[in-house]
């Protein structure tokens, strides 16, 4: 059977397939941060066992770390105690670690693909739903829980069933304005938080063949979002370019034996998958969210939807705007907002603070909005400065934090207050996501660049 | 880490009929600091149950006296978000063992599988009868017998078959985890790594 590019690096990874059961897949990477890993070490301790392959796992701190003043002790004990663990965990196991302050550091998903860690044709996991960033290369990678945190570890296999596929094919070229993250916004609107549960995704056809390496990782961030386990897109010049000479892809004659396996990593003609959805890239529009889903998503100018409008379940959509403290029908645009949140494994890249950044440029923040831009590692950091980026921003009165997973997530200090709006060009707008009370509204970083300028939800196209 | 086995159980259940809970509802991040598996229950749902001044939101169903037991029914599309296991432990550690949806999240159900948490997948047709009977009358009873693969609402003889892997159905009866069963592997896993194509 014609083999799809999921299922040639599924095959190649199966180390046992269980009789009515799941399969015994081989992990390459496995990617470790402070908060899902603690009681996984804990249970080795308990067991007496050790890392199996410590070379083939990373790990960093990011989800708890504070973006200022890393230099000074961590001021909430809990936190200073889970990163102290992991130091402790890694030297133990002499398992490879970035801690705070390292040149290295940063948001796992963001240091991964910086360091060649991430690979095409690779298995990737990492206790965290985001792992699903890494498929951009072509390769496997998925989050998981601490139970499976602790079998890679100790076995470097996890017992999986092999999800569905699905392929979203999106041709056509994209309008000014509108970037990758509207492109993923835009499926999840079309297809829910669930459409995709129980499915791998492949996303083919221009719109993805024309993205950088960059806009591909934030659309494959997202696919746990539309419910998938994970995204994928087939490796191409630009991801072997990409991954090409960093610290820790394989150099010499091992890469051109990798390169072999890289090219054949493509769908077959004829392969088949479980579901397929086709949508038109010019349709789609700057996107934001106005409930607590991803999945409540609008092209920026249409406004909120009537709940009848929408095969909902009312009682749960009219809760969701009732904590937006919206009502059905309004308009987005011309809303008042409170801060702006650039960052994250979504959105928190060189090519994302390029686009923050041109939006501002010339323009001065409104004095009435509270902007945390926090780059993703101090490798983004440091080309934010280089590029000119800082100055742009420090003119435009904006203020560049230090690396972490930050409000994405709020485990840290970085909390939006209670009822505040903030535009936030991370992931999720659950209740309480990104502080007790705090109002999300998902968009890209050009939506958001227009939100702090403007301090009200904006069309970037008017200016 | 091991957990109770899970072979059939009846009593009173605690519906819950909100859609698309994410496992920020169920444990907020903030209470993810742990560096040991201990106390996850009292945060469960924390934000719903409790105000931000640690007052009890009487409104929300587990401040509600009259519904209790080890069965959590809800809307569909359960656990969604974050891969944190620590909403699986609180569940756990809140006293439920099995929760009943039309839907759930892929890795939330893998995390519950892994805990002893058994998630139970009904048609919408009978979620919908099962918030109705229990709505009706707390006291309804709910049996799962997961050698049969059977879950019923007692009192109205009513009953659903559910699907689960045999692999998995197994570990739960005997309370394995996959732990175990990998760790017999580890010979050929190292075996498999020199010919891994990465």
């Amino acid at each position: 059977m014609s083999k799809t590019l999921f299922d040639k690096v599924w095959d190649a990874h199966v180390v046992k397939r269980i009789k009515n059961g799941p399969d015994v897949l081989f992990i390459d990477r496995h990617l470790v941060h402070e908060v899902t890993s603690p009681v996984a070490f804990l249970g080795l301790q308990n067991r007496k066992l050790d890392v199996l392959f410590p070379e083939k796992t990373f790990a960093t701190a990011d989800h708890n770390t504070p973006t200022k003043n890393q230099n000074l002790p961590i001021k909430d004990p809990l936190s200073a105690k889970q990163l102290q663990t992991l130091k402790l965990n890694s030297k133990k196991h002499k398992i490879p670690f970035w801690g705070l302050g390292h040149k290295k550091n940063g948001i796992v998903h963001v240091i991964g693909p910086e360091n060649g860690i991430t690979l095409p044709g690779a298995t990737i996991v990492c206790g965290d739903s985001h792992t699903s960033t890494h498929g951009a290369f072509g390769a496997i990678a998925f989050g998981i829980g601490t139970s499976e945190v602790e079998m890679v570890l100790t076995t470097q296999c996890i017992l999986q069933p092999k999800p569905k596929k699905m392929r979203i094919i999106i041709n056509g070229k994209l309008n000014n304005y509108v970037t990758p993250k509207d492109v993923a916004l835009y499926i999840i609107s079309q297809i829910s938080t669930s459409g995709a549960t129980g499915h791998f995704v492949e996303y083919s056809g221009d719109v993805f063949e024309a993205m950088s390496m960059e806009g591909r990782m934030t659309v494959c961030n997202l696919s746990i979002e539309m419910g998938a386990r994970g995204g994928m897109i087939a490796p191409d010049k630009k991801t072997i370019n990409y991954v090409r000479d960093r610290e820790f892809t394989p150099k010499g004659d091992e890469f051109l034996k990798l390169l072999k396996y890289w090219k054949s990593l493509k769908t077959e003609n004829d392969a088949t998958f479980d579901r397929e959805y086709v949508f038109e890239g010019d349709k789609i529009e700057p996107m934001i969210t106005y409930g607590t889903n991803p999945g409540m998503g609008t092209s920026i100018s249409d406004g909120i939807p009537y709940s009848k409008d929408m095969n909902v379940n009312k009682e749960t959509f009219l809760k969701s705007l009732n904590y937006m403290n919206y009502s059905e029908g309004d308009d987005l645009i011309g809303k008042k907002i409170d801060y702006v949140f650039l960052g994250s494994c979504t959105n928190g890249r060189i090519e994302d603070f390029r686009q923050f950044a041109n939006f501002v440029k010339g323009k001065k923040k409104c004095p009435s909005v509270t902007a945390w831009l926090v780059p993703g590692s101090h490798n983004v950091h440091n080309e934010i400065v280089k590029e000119g980026i800082f100055d742009i921003l420090t003119n435009s009165g904006f203020e560049i934090r230090e690396p972490g997973c930050s409000a994405c997530l709020a485990m840290n200090e970085d909390k939006i207050p209670s009822g505040k709006y903030v535009v936030s060009t991370s992931n999720r707008n659950f209740e309480g996501r990104q502080g007790p009370g705090a109002r999300t509204l998902l968009a890209s970083p050009i939506v958001a660049a227009a939100a702090a300028i403007t301090g009200k939800i904006t069309d970037p196209r008017i200016f | 880490m091991s957990y109770d086995k899970f072979i059939n159980l009846t009593g009173t259940a605690v519906p819950l009929p909100i859609e698309n809970v994410d496992t920020d509802q169920i444990i907020p991040a903030r209470f993810l600091k742990a560096t040991e598996r201990i106390g996850f229950g009292d945060n469960l749902f924390r934000d719903w149950r409790y105000d931000e001044n640690n007052n009890i939101k009487e409104s929300f169903v587990l401040n509600n006296k009259s519904y209790s037991g080890k069965i959590l029914v809800a809307g569909k599309n359960f656990g969604s978000g974050s891969s944190r296991e620590h909403a699986a432990w609180a569940i756990y550690d809140y006293g439920f063992r099995c929760i009943i949806s039309s839907f759930f999240a892929d890795i939330f159900r893998n995390n519950c599988l892994n805990v002893g948490v058994l998630p139970v997948q009904v048609s919408p047709i009978f979620l919908e009868k099962i918030f109705q009977a229990v709505h009706e009358n707390p006291q309804t009873y709910i049996n799962v017998n997961l050698k049969k693969q059977k879950v019923s609402i007692v009192d109205i003889e009513l009953s659903e078959n559910f699907e689960i892997n045999e692999y998995k159905k197994n570990n739960m009866l005997n309370g394995f985890d996959d732990i175990d069963y990998l760790l017999e592997m580890r010979d050929s896993i190292i075996e498999f790594s020199k010919n891994s194509p990465i």
